[in-house]
């Protein structure tokens, strides 16, 4: 395999860059594929120059790239995730425009189709949905337990790093070489050397590795933040619905990634080294490719919606102006559905041949998942019942989410059957159950959230007008898109077809077409939203930094929170202290006294990793051995290069806490409280008139 | 400083239990191997159950995980890692196992 | 959530005599204990390919022909030493024996962990003379997807070792650094179970339904 490599620049050849393909055979195909590169590539230029332009290099560097400020971090997590999110919509709209053409027709060529849905896949799940969940837990989990940062800020700079530099690597394969065509699972023994020698397959190797190890890191760093950081009096039943979600999630991601790795490292040792992991030949055995991935997809679905359900639960509680109805029940439920995510990952191999013992068992394991699930369902709702409803935007995000998921849900227990299994495996109800339950489930969850929580990070609120485009587009996009599929799944058509023959398939494929271009409309009133919201800051902020009468910790303090979260560390008392802090009036306490902060320095390990992580794996997929080898060393030289840093906190001293708290304390009492009628309206100061009083 | 020496004491003997311990459990399984040999399913339960015996020795006299310390946390992320690794390996050697039962893929 | 002071984290405590060592260790040491969980199930996985692929041997070589039992008895004998010199030594901290007598016990362990990985590869070279090779057959890389990632993870802890050693001869025994040894004496711990892992599945299961 390796005999042939080596030299200067591996197996790199001006044959990995598009624009020679399109030279030499114009056609629309090759249009496509070089109007991607050229998306890349004018990106790059345009922040580059942007940043450039308003002199932003030195702020970038100094107050982000290198901070160790966890909500920073977490920002920096969802700005990825939305930029990826652009380009994973776009490929579906690619990818539905094909399969709209006709009965054997289309722009595309197999295999650039294959690509898409493989990037598209990839980065879904891996860099949109993972960066987007934990980018909002990193920013909200030491808030809402009352710590100052998460327990190893440096090591969540790292995971950061990381992850984007993996995800650079999908940006990288669209200019040099081309992505995988073996879907986001990237089955071998089609992914094998045998079949695949190109570098495809290695990008999404490498890919996942990385940002595998990312996530780790990131799962371990919660677990252990919300186990032993939580402030004084935060006893575990006392904790936000959020966090216990975030602990099922980490808990799910330190079990499950390892599966992952194992798999995308013994792919790569049969690809690189000739070894006999998943080959035809030899011993080699592809159906355990198929078990180690699901042992961690499995689990990955769970640990992608559990937040959700968290963002949801804190949603239906504030937004009703209640106490979260069932909270035992919901933890319990929480808990269960993270351990039996790990008892029915053969449900997506049912027609592998094992069997049918073995198919009954875990398709029974399966459908028992719903239960737990159906608990939150009516949880929510108990919620919700007699509650006094706002139809904010996250709320309606909320709405569209019970009904809309419930659907999904109850198509995936139709799926749990292996019999019918048999039936629609590999079609595109499939792809429609998945769309269902992690649109509506995983990214409505997510964009509620983020529309939740902005005015906490930035101190100032949302458009509504938009905010209401956008759910409304989203829902109605995500129905007119998926929900189609149902039917021609059931009707017969695979999955990943390129093309198709049947013509009774070709008005749902026009509808579901028309709908990926509502998504698009969605994707932009996301962008529109954000544009009107900074342009009309000025009338929305909400320094006292509770817009919404909200009951958890991180509404106490202002908004966007000072770098060390809390000026004193709470002692709670109650489970959502703040809310019955603020009905008995004790809100806003003036402290007795201050301490001098430790917060952590600014170090640009995790940057430094993050470029040679991405060199790494850039020269790995191309067999540039020297700069492999070189890189390796560098990671390992700079790392035990940063373990010698002994000048790592710095202090803000009690003083300065004083005086900057005691100004945002005089800014409370001046602010006029207002009551829920008022929400959106510019007097919305962020300090709410409780409930109560308006009642009695 | 007296009850200090004495807890290093204490502590080294804990350390040299654990060794001793180790080293004489693993000595009976080598010997079942020289004088026995490996063959049967017999011989390897018992091989099997004497690593078993020598994981728990370390746990508790190297790594200091018990019952009756506070440790409990430490003990139930354990016991709580046993069940997942007990789900994915027996679950994985089941089907796999199964699965090459029914496609006959070695001669058994 | 009520932990008495003596015992806070897995492994050996500093205890009471190193009051800020003991502290800063507590949420590190409970976080690598995470870490080591999840690197458990990396090695739980490769056991699993191992047994499920145990008689995918393709006609080559198998484990009666491939495994010298006198050199693996040696290598356990080996690592479990290094457990308890490791162990010694994190006692010489905590008592605070003179520095010679830490670096000591570090050298010993450092001493005996290279000579594991000496043995563990003079093995796989006599395995590749014989065509045992991991490209020769799938049972074969499940062997080598295996055994050496536990030599990789000893090969870790030795560059470990040495960096510490340094780290203590430049700073001396920072709170910081004794967090570190404590979290290196887990390493070393975790990695001999692994061993008995290896001996029983790998060595004798291989002999036995190989």
């Amino acid at each position: 395999m390796t005999s042939e490599a080596g030299g200067l620049i591996g197996r790199l050849s001006w044959d990995a860059f598009p624009i020679v393909g399109l030279i030499q055979t114009p056609n629309a195909n090759e249009i496509v594929a070089n109007a991607a590169a050229a998306v890349v590539l004018v990106g790059v230029v345009v922040v580059v120059g942007l940043l450039t332009w308003f002199r932003l290099w030195g702020p970038l560097w100094r107050d982000w790239l290198t901070s160790a400020d966890h909500k920073k971090i977490g920002i920096m997590y969802i700005v990825f995730a939305i930029v990826m999110l652009a380009r994973g919509v776009l490929e579906g709209v690619v990818m539905r425009a094909q399969q709209a053409a006709g009965p054997g027709d289309g722009f595309l060529e197999a295999e650039h189709f294959a690509e898409l849905f493989s990037t598209h896949g990839t980065i879904m799940v891996f860099f949109v949905a993972v960066p987007f969940v934990f980018g909002v837990a990193n920013f909200l989990i030491p808030l809402m337990i009352g710590a100052r940062d998460v327990a190893f800020p440096v090591m969540n700079q790292i995971s950061l790093g990381l992850t984007v530099s993996a995800g650079m690597m999908l940006m990288v394969s669209l200019v040099v070489g081309a992505f995988s065509t073996g879907g986001w699972t990237a089955y071998p023994p089609y992914t094998g050397a045998a079949f695949n020698p190109g570098v495809g397959p290695d990008y999404w190797i490498w890919a996942i590795v990385v940002s595998g190890i990312g996530t780790t890191l990131t799962g371990i760093n919660f677990a252990v933040t919300i186990y032993k950081l939580r402030a004084p009096g935060m006893t575990f039943m006392r904790l936000p619905m959020y966090c216990w979600t975030i602990i099922c999630s980490s808990i799910l991601i330190v079990f499950a990634m390892p599966p992952l790795g194992v798999a995308a490292l013994m792919l790569a040792a049969d690809r690189y080294l000739d070894f006999h992991f998943f080959t035809n030949d030899l011993g080699g055995n592809m159906m355990n490719y198929a078990n180690l991935f699901w042992l961690f997809g499995h689990p990955e679905v769970y640990l992608l919606v559990l937040p959700a359900y968290g963002i949801y639960s804190e949603i239906f509680a504030t937004f009703s102006a209640k106490r979260l109805y069932g909270y035992n029940s919901l933890v319990i439920a929480t808990m269960s559905i993270a351990i039996m995510s790990f008892t029915v990952w053969l449900h997506h191999f049912f027609t592998m041949g094992q069997s049918a013992l073995i198919n009954a068992v875990f398709g029974i394991a399966t459908m028992l998942i719903a239960i737990p699930t159906g608990v939150k369902v009516y949880d929510w709702m108990a919620t919700l019942f007699r509650g006094r409803i706002r139809f904010s935007v996250p709320m309606l995000y909320g709405l569209a989410f019970l009904m809309l998921f419930v659907i999904g849900g109850l198509s995936g227990v139709i799926l749990a059957n292996p019999t019918i299994d048999y039936q629609v495996h590999n079609t595109l109800f499939l792809v429609a159950h998945f769309h269902n339950v992690l649109l509506p489930g995983v990214l409505f969850g997510l964009l509620a959230g983020y529309n939740y929580w902005f005015p906490k990070a930035f101190g100032f609120r949302l458009n509504e007008t938009w905010g209401r485009i956008s759910v409304v587009l989203w829902t109605v996009g995500f129905m007119l898109t998926f929900l189609p599929l149902y039917f021609v799944g059931l009707m017969g058509m695979p999955r990943r077809s390129f093309s198709w023959e049947d013509p009774s398939f070709h008005p749902y494929m026009i509808v579901a077409a028309l709908g990926s271009l509502v998504i698009l409309a969605a994707l932009l009133s996301v962008v529109a939203q954000l544009w009107v919201s900074i342009k009309q800051r000025e009338t929305t902020r909400v320094p006292v930094g509770d817009p919404w009468d909200a009951r958890t910790l991180e509404w106490s303090i202002p908004a966007p929170p000072p770098p060390y979260n809390f000026a004193v560390i709470p002692q709670v008392t109650d489970r959502d202290d703040f809310a019955e802090a603020k009905e008995q009036g004790a809100a806003y306490p003036t402290p007795d006294a201050y301490e001098d902060i430790l917060l952590p320095r600014n170090t640009s390990i995790g940057f430094i990793l993050c470029v040679l992580s991405g060199v790494w794996m850039f020269a790995l997929v191309w067999w540039i051995w020297w700069l492999a080898a070189l890189t390796t060393g560098l990671m390992l030289v700079s790392f035990i290069a940063w373990t010698f840093r002994t000048d790592t906190e710095e202090v803000i001293p009690a003083e300065q806490v004083r005086k900057e708290h005691e100004a945002w304390l005089d800014l409370v009492r001046a602010a006029t409280p207002v009551d829920r009628d008022h929400e959106y309206a510019p007097e919305n100061r962020g300090l709410a008139r409780p409930d109560l009083e308006a009642a009695t | 400083m007296d009850n200090l020496t004495e807890m290093h004491r204490r502590e080294r003997r804990r350390y040299v239990v654990g060794y001793g311990g180790s080293l004489v459990l693993t000595l009976i399984v080598f010997i079942i191997a020289y004088v026995f040999g490996i063959k049967t399913t017999g011989v390897y339960l018992t091989i099997g159950l004497l690593g078993l015996a020598q994981l728990i020795v370390q746990l508790v006299y190297f790594l200091h995980i018990d019952r009756r310390r506070s440790s409990r946390e430490d003990l139930d992320l354990v016991l709580f890692s046993t069940l997942v690794l007990l789900i994915i390996i027996v679950g994985t050697v089941w089907i796999m196992g199964n699965l090459s039962m029914r496609m006959h893929t070695y001669p058994m | 959530m009520k932990r008495a002071p003596t015992h806070s984290y897995p492994g050996l405590n500093l205890g009471r005599r190193h009051p800020g060592a003991d502290k800063a260790t507590e949420v590190v040491s409970f976080g690598f204990w995470v870490f080591l969980m999840s690197d458990l199930v990396y090695f739980g996985l490769m056991f699993a390919i191992y047994i499920t692929m145990i008689d995918a041997q393709a006609g080559g070589p198998g484990p009666h022909e491939l495994f010298d039992l006198t050199s693996i008895f040696a290598q356990t004998l080996i690592l479990l030493t290094s457990s308890l010199t490791v162990g010694l030594a994190m006692l010489a901290l905590k008592y605070n024996l003179p520095r010679s007598r830490i670096v000591m016990w570090f050298g010993i362990t450092l001493v005996l962990g290279l000579s594991f990985l000496v043995l563990e590869l003079r093995d796989f070279m006599a395995m590749a003379e014989k065509g045992g090779v991991p490209q020769r057959s799938g049972f074969l890389s499940a062997f080598y997807g295996l055994v050496p990632l536990h030599g990789l993870h000893v090969a870790a802890g030795c560059l470990w070792l040495v960096v510490l050693g340094i780290q203590l001869r430049v700073f001396g025994l920072t709170d910081v650094l004794m967090s570190r040894v404590v979290r290196l004496a887990l390493f070393w711990h975790f990695l001999d179970l692994i061993w008995i892992g290896i001996i029983t599945i790998v060595y004798f299961g291989g002999l036995t339904y190989g």
